[in-house]
């Protein structure tokens, strides 16, 4: 049985993969036949990591209690000894969750491009790339093996840079080499943090490395501050955020939706495994820079959104606002905080997908996304103001739905860390609560209601199947997880509190 | 005194590559035909990677006076034997199409080029300073006469390019190796030491002319690999050159001084001129690459650049050789690809043009395009460049395990800057057609009727195919490569 769930493990990896380059050798005439394999295997890709979570049941490998890293089940082959590199991939409750959102977005928007094709290139190498980064995502939540994971995270540079500069909008090519530019800045710092562990323990296997075995307090530190300003620059954090917005607003609508959803996570995910678990001492140490830089991202974040006024470039700053939360979570260093953040991440992944299919919809049909253009779209097309309306709501933190969870888990987490400086993180991060309340409702007050403008009124109200196959998924976990967290949570708890017990 | 034993076997890649001079020679004088003289060069190209494959990193040295001998085989050097005869014959597969033109002589070009593949074998099992400084004088003095080595067509426009080219290379080559000379000499004087295996930092009175004696020779050498500030021959001369010559010349050239420099830094300390040359050689290189619109100027920058993360390297000394060594051997792959591609994409003979001229041209011919994205790619340090990724690891991984932490920062650095313009010439081959002045009804037919489709020639094929395979096989299983050296 444990087999089977290995070669499962490796499947999640080498489907896309095998998918990626079958579909980029199929010939051009056969483009659209092209975007269906490729739907076809990221539908594939969703079998063995719905297995997974089974290899819990089936009784993985079972460690000492102690260890954050304890995966339900897991692969481990040497790979480049000289460099210390194993190719070490295992799943647990921690990367579960982002795992399937991975699958489930890539297979949105796999399926997306069959029904439409962005202008600028081909369907099918767009498809291709969706899978070659569907391949990076999930190798990085799946390894263990810090070279490893350096080596997943840098899987997706390109493929994301193709990605906008090939079908996105007029201004792609600047938005998309500031994207590539100020990422691989982040992943230099990243190999520099990654070495330096590396180096001083002697090993990268993170199992080993949890708890920050063997590490002095220096190299802690300095390790820390590499990885998070490496982590910060993707998650992003505020003040490194400056590519997001541009790189958002130019991305082809599925570009946008496998960035917010689940890129960025890569970013909080690991400083979450990675800068939390493998150096504690400096984590603790500057836990309180990460707070109130994540309670000045939701702020400003927040302030800025309130200035918008274009549709997707408003979605993304939000981006900035909710990374905030997550980051305001993970910088309190407790369980709560911790469980927070990782709810915080999948229900923003869900979310943000939503809105940027919505926001992609609403440009393709209005060929604008200026929000003084738009205006009761309520009038001319009610289905599509719905399904808006319901995922701004859904992203401003309405109570049962997703996005309700993460953040105001992330204020309670910070203000049982007690102390007048996570107090006052706490107040200002539930004001930054309200400014995206405020937001959104001016988002929709714009869009939905009001009278209807020129663009508006001719626009076609139909919804296409395709639109329906990726949202609808979306919009029916944002309630699920809303309603029932512990989808997501259920096995967060164990690693959390061995994650926090090695804190000093 | 007895006769000298002489390990013949040890020496058999350096027979192999000098037999093969004198086997392109005879074939030139007896066959006459490109495809003899050529052959001749792929088949003795092969038997020198065979012969020190065969003869192993691990047997004793010869040519000893006491422990010290001048002929000493290595891991490194085997590796090195079978780097340089791969991008002869390498070299040799992207010459053909213009050989076949008639641009250059065929016999003469063959012969030249297997003069310099013995010596760069001599380069890597050298022991001492005075083989050192031969074998690598034999591996660039073919050099000075294949840059220059272009005949024109009698209709042709005649240009004085590669001659000007070859004068500049020729000029800054004999000075650096005047400087390296009287480094070696100077270091001798203090020292009494010409094997590698003896030699040692001085000390006492004599101590700042040794000194002296290992700053100079380590800048000599450094005009081998374009470290800046000794680097402003490279892109003239590189432009100038016939492309698969100009191949050569940032690849296997710049193999040779990195292995002199190697031989030298892991014994004499000279890290802190080797640290300088490498953060002003990897900083300038980047810069100025940034500004470059020609395709071949761009490489030559970018492989100034490039030598200047094996320079971080070596600066760390001993411990840092093994580093470079496999940097040096991602990065000749990669350069090599590069080169490949461009002549790939080019006509026969052409020069490597413009960067606005690639417009398109991935688009156009995908499999070319992908090579030279997969090249461009690994030389940024990015998947799918996965041979470059690990190249990069290797560096920094050397360079704070032994302390140079700050030298990694800076390595990383310039890792991001460099991006941009691989970045640039990448988007620049899949860019849509450009708007003309005038109204077209499809300017994507335009720009096909512009650019018609090229075949590529079938040893160009083969040799980008060959490289391709090597970067896919170093980067998925990069551990090959470690074990070769070690």
């Amino acid at each position: 049985m444990t087999t089977f769930f290995r070669v499962a493990l490796v499947a999640v990896l080498v489907l896309p993969a095998l998918g990626a380059a079958v579909v980029a050798l199929l010939p051009a005439r056969l483009d659209r036949s092209a975007r269906i394999v490729a739907t076809a295997f990221a539908a594939l890709t969703l079998l063995p990591i719905a297995a997974l979570p089974f290899t819990r049941v089936a009784g993985g490998p079972w460690f000492s209690s102690s260890l954050a890293v304890r995966p339900w089940t897991e692969v481990d082959v040497p790979w480049v000894p000289a460099l210390a590199v194993e190719f070490h991939l295992g799943v647990d409750g921690v990367s579960y969750p982002l795992i399937a959102l991975t699958g489930l977005l890539t297979l949105l928007c796999c399926g997306y491009t069959v029904g439409k094709v962005p202008d600028g290139g081909s369907g099918r190498t767009l498809a291709a790339l969706l899978l070659v980064l569907e391949v990076g995502i999930l190798g990085t939540f799946l390894a263990l093996d810090l070279v490893l994971f350096f080596l997943f995270f840098e899987v997706v540079l390109l493929p994301m840079y193709a990605v906008i500069a090939g079908w996105g909008g007029a201004d792609r090519r600047r938005a998309a080499r500031k994207f590539v530019l100020y990422t691989l800045f982040g992943s230099v710092l990243l190999l520099l943090g990654v070495m330096t562990v590396v180096t001083a323990a002697g090993t990268g296997d993170l199992g080993a490395l949890s708890g920050g075995a063997g590490l002095s307090r220096t190299t802690q530190c300095v390790a820390f501050v590499l990885l998070a300003v490496a982590f910060a620059v993707k998650a992003p954090l505020w003040p490194l955020h400056t590519w997001l917005p541009d790189a958002h607003t130019e991305a082809p609508t599925v570009g946008s939706v496998i960035l917010a959803g689940v890129l960025l996570k890569m970013g909080t995910y690991g400083l979450i495994r990675i800068g939390v678990g493998v150096a504690p001492l400096g984590a603790a140490w500057a836990a309180p820079v990460l707070g109130v830089l994540a309670a000045a991202a939701i702020l400003a974040g927040a302030l800025i959104c309130l200035r918008q006024t274009e549709l997707k470039r408003l979605i993304a700053y939000s981006s900035v606002g909710h990374m905030g939360f997550v980051l305001l979570g993970i910088a309190t260093l407790t369980v709560t905080g911790l469980q927070a953040a990782l709810l915080g991440n999948v229900a923003h992944g869900l979310i943000t997908g939503l809105l940027f299919f919505l926001a992609g919809a609403v440009k393709d049909r209005a060929h604008t996304g200026e929000l003084a253009d738009l205006g009761g779209l309520r009038e001319s097309a009610p289905r599509l103001a719905g399904v808006l309306g319901f995922a701004a709501i859904a992203s401003l933190g309405l109570p049962g739905l997703a996005g309700f969870w993460g953040e105001a888990f992330a204020v309670v987490a910070a203000t049982r860390r007690g102390g007048p400086l996570w107090l006052t993180l706490a107040v200002l991060a539930a004001i930054g609560g309200a400014l995206t309340a405020a937001y959104f409702l001016r988002l929709l007050r714009r869009v939905t209601h009001g009278p209807a403008t020129p663009a508006v009124l001719g626009l076609r109200p139909v919804i296409a199947g395709p639109e329906w196959f990726a949202w609808a998924p979306l919009a029916v976990l944002t309630l699920a997880v809303g309603v029932a967290p512990a989808l997501v949570l259920a096995a967060t708890a164990t690693p959390m509190l061995a994650l926090t017990g090695a804190l000093p | 005194m007895s006769a000298q034993a002489v390990d013949h076997v040890s020496l058999l890649p350096l027979y192999a590559a000098a037999g093969t001079a004198v086997l392109v020679l005879i074939a030139e004088l007896a066959v006459g035909r490109l495809a003899a003289v050529a052959g001749s060069l792929a088949l003795g190209g092969l038997a020198t990677a065979v012969c020190a494959i065969v003869a192993g990193g691990s047997r004793r040295g010869t040519f000893c006076t006491g422990a010290a001998c001048s002929w000493v085989p290595s891991p490194l050097a085997a590796v090195a034997a079978v780097v340089f005869a791969g991008l002869t014959v390498g070299v040799l597969a992207l010459a053909v199409p213009a050989l076949r033109l008639g641009t250059a002589p065929p016999g003469e070009f063959c012969f030249l080029l297997a003069c310099s593949l013995t010596g760069g074998v001599t380069v890597g099992y050298a022991g001492d300073l005075i083989t050192l400084i031969v074998g690598l004088e034999t591996l660039t003095l073919p050099l000075y006469v294949l840059v220059g080595l272009r005949r024109f067509a009698p209709r042709e426009r005649v240009t004085t390019a590669a001659a000007s080219a070859s004068i500049t290379f020729l000029v800054i080559s004999v000075v650096s190796t005047a400087i390296a000379l009287l480094g070696a000499a100077l270091n001798y004087a203090a020292t009494g030491a010409l094997h590698l295996s003896v030699l040692v930092d001085a000390i006492g009175p004599v101590r700042p002319v040794a000194a002296v004696g290992a700053a100079l020779l380590v800048i000599g050498l450094a005009f081998k690999v374009a470290a800046v500030p000794l680097h402003a021959w490279a892109p003239p001369t590189y432009e100038g050159a016939p492309l698969p010559v100009a191949a050569y010349l940032s690849t296997a050239s710049k193999l040779g001084g990195v292995l002199a420099l190697a031989a030298v830094v892991s014994r004499l300390d000279a890290g802190s001129v080797t640290a300088v040359l490498a953060v002003l050689t990897m900083t300038i290189g980047n810069l100025v690459a940034l500004r470059q619109t020609r395709m071949v100027r761009l490489l030559a920058w970018s492989s100034i650049a490039q030598a200047g993360y094996i320079l971080a390297a070596l600066a760390v000394g001993g411990a840092g050789v093994w580093a470079a060594a496999a940097y040096a051997v991602f990065f000749m792959v990669l350069e090599f690809i590069a080169f490949a591609a461009v002549v790939a994409l080019r006509a026969p003979g052409a020069d490597g043009g413009e960067i606005v001229n690639y417009r398109g041209a991935g688009r156009r011919s995908p499999w070319r395009g992908a090579a030279l994205v997969l090249a461009l790619a690994g030389l940024a340090g990015l998947p799918p460049g996965l041979a470059g990724l690990f190249a990069k690891v290797t560096i920094v991984d050397v360079l704070i395990d032994e302390g140079w932490g700050w030298l990694a920062g800076v390595v990383a650095l310039n890792a991001v800057v460099a991006l941009a313009y691989y970045v640039r010439v990448a988007a620049t081959l899949y860019a849509s057609a450009p708007r003309v002045g005038i109204a077209v009804a499809d300017p994507e037919l335009l720009e096909a009727a512009a650019n018609p489709r090229r075949p590529v020639p079938l040893p160009v094929a083969a040799a980008l195919v060959g490289g391709a395979l090597v970067a896919v096989v170093l980067g998925f299983a990069p551990q090959l490569l470690f074990d070769a050296l070690s």
